[in-house]
């Protein structure tokens, strides 16, 4: 394929986005790809707990739900290609359900399905063959925890999605993959470029980081939230992009929201450590070297990136089983909101030390009092705060007797306790998060491909 | 003055790290506020989340610092017993900064 713009458009930020925002791209977005990014850090030791209760899941399941209510506009948009990690560690499990809504919507697509990100069932023979997969903060190796792991991934690039488009794929379905590979792919793949055009690829890394959080460059978050018109029809974000590199943030015309060089810069330090550096598989992305310019009537222009050599590894994203958690919350209103609340909180650690269960670690925070970023703002004394409290121990047990002692304060705390209408709080098993790194060498990606 | 009058900022997570990005929102302070925000200060500012260390990362084509806040997140979003494990009311906090009446040249 050889042409002079794209037009990738991302209608999903994280598991839980808006289910009517790829459907409003789509239809006002004139794409030629949309995008849809399911898997944060955290999504993905959701996944593994969802996957061991049933081991047909594992995958972002609002995805069929989105595929089912686009059918009727691909079926008007032939050409449109959508790329989508929502595989998370079941790609098989969502390609089947994909299939079954194309089918029943009686259109004739290729899904490619990209493999290979799984290597928890290789996790023993690559610790045997020497690779350490140490903790890259701590350094500490797997083998600390190796028995506890539950799912491990690593961040694959954008050539096995390119591959899929090559052999004709519609749809492709990846497990884990580095965000903005999901718009590399198919710059390389429309424009041709060599894996070894540093800028080029660095240019649509860059377009990909932008896009991948939605609504975040388009007017979401803004720091000035009072100047971003109808955030309630926010549109989502479209990367223009063009053969030579450059590109353009956009958004469907008709939508809510803003795109400026301020809601541009912001999402562009997102979650960034070194902005000079911004490690991808495909490509080491300098978002200094960027020029920014703004558009009429909308959107932002970007150029010049700058991009260095890929790494000698990926990334991996590995979870293991780490006790328990459980969190609950109520309302202590009226004088003394603070200092009530507060007792509230010892009352629950007494009565759960008398039970002897204690849990290993407790945390009270008093929300409405500063406590979202504790310490930092200066003390406060609302009329009414939310008293969160949350624990952690090896031992469901002992939360489960935690998740007990939240309701009798209705009746045995201080005044001016409410809000306690959800229910006892439910125990949730921790599966903590694991970075680590891997040669690429030790990594083979596979694509299957099924036909409706 | 609050931070807020000149900059903007947003900020998220990286495992049990964050990051809060600064933008200044004038070019005329941006070489101020390299002076005035230091790594430094801001690790005082945050230092009831006990940062390890604090980085700063400098981006002035678009009048921007860029801040990693090194194990501050209790544990990280999977882990972390805080509401706020993803770092996400950071942004906020900082832009609340009491600052100094800014000299631009």
């Amino acid at each position: 394929m050889s042409t002079k713009t794209i037009r990738v458009g991302n209608g999903c930020g994280f598991w839980g986005d808006q289910l009517d925002a790829p459907v409003f791209l789509v239809e006002r977005g004139a794409l030629d790809f949309l995008t849809l990014e399911y898997l944060a850090e955290l999504t993905m030791s959701i996944l593994a707990q969802q996957r061991q209760r049933d081991a047909q899941l594992g995958y972002a399941t609002d995805f069929i739900e989105v595929l089912d209510r686009l059918c009727p506009l691909w079926r008007r948009q032939e050409n449109l290609r959508i790329i989508t990690n929502a595989g998370g560690l079941n790609p098989h499990s969502c390609a089947e359900r994909a299939l079954e809504v194309l089918r029943r919507h009686g259109l004739r697509k290729r899904v490619g399905i990209v493999l290979g990100d799984d290597i928890l069932p290789r996790l023993d023979d690559l610790l045997r063959a020497g690779y350490s997969l140490a903790h890259m903060d701590t350094g500490e190796p797997l083998s600390a925890v190796r028995a506890r792991v539950v799912c491990a991934n690593v961040y694959l690039g954008a050539r096995p999605i390119v591959q899929a488009l090559e052999q004709g794929a519609d749809l492709v379905i990846t497990g884990r993959v580095a965000d903005a590979s999901l718009t590399v792919a198919p710059a390389v793949w429309a424009f041709g470029w060599s894996w070894e055009d540093w800028d080029k690829l660095a240019s649509a890394a860059i377009a990909g980081h932008l896009i991948e959080c939605g609504a975040q460059v388009t007017g979401g978050l803004f720091t000035d939230w009072q100047r971003v018109p109808n955030l309630a029809d926010v549109g989502y974000p479209i990367a223009e992009l063009e053969a030579d590199g450059t590109f353009r943030i956009l958004k469907p015309s008709d939508s809510g929201g803003m795109v400026t060089i301020d809601t541009v810069r912001e999402q562009l330090l997102y979650e960034v450590g070194d902005p000079a550096a911004y490690i991808t598989p495909d490509v080491v992305a300098d978002f200094t070297s960027v020029r920014l310019v703004a558009l009429e009537p909308e959107g932002v222009e970007i150029r010049y990136a700058r991009g260095k050599p890929a790494t000698e590894s990926y990334k991996v994203s590995i979870a293991y089983r780490d006790g328990y958690f459980c969190s609950g919350q109520i309302v202590v209103a009226g004088q003394d909101a603070r200092e009530k609340a507060k007792l509230c909180a010892d009352i629950i650690r007494r009565r759960l030390r008398r039970a002897g269960a204690e849990p290993e670690e407790f945390h009270a925070e008093l929300l409405g009092a500063g406590d979202s970023v504790p310490g930092v703002w200066p003390t406060v004394s609302p009329y009414e705060v939310v008293l969160r409290i949350a624990a952690w121990d090896k031992q469901r047990s002992v939360l489960e007797r935690f998740a007990r002692e939240i309701a009798p304060l209705v009746t045995s705390g201080p005044p001016g306790v409410t809000g306690y209408a959800t229910g006892r709080p439910a125990v949730r098993e921790v599966f903590a998060y694991w970075p680590a790194l891997i040669p690429k060498s030790a990594v083979q990606t596979e694509v299957i491909y099924w036909d409706t | 003055m609050r931070l807020h009058t000149i900059a903007l900022a947003r900020s998220g997570d990286k495992g049990n790290h964050a990051n809060i990005g600064v933008l200044a929102r004038y070019p005329e302070v941006y070489g101020w506020l390299c002076n005035y925000l230091t790594a430094e200060r801001v690790a005082a500012y945050f230092c009831s989340l006990k940062p390890s260390r604090v980085e700063r990362y400098l981006a002035p084509n678009i009048w921007g610092l860029n801040f990693v806040l090194y194990d501050v997140l209790a544990g990280g979003a999977a882990r972390s017993l805080r509401l706020d494990s993803q770092g996400k009311a950071l942004a906020c906090a900082l832009l609340n900064l009491e600052i100094p009446e800014p000299q631009i040249e």
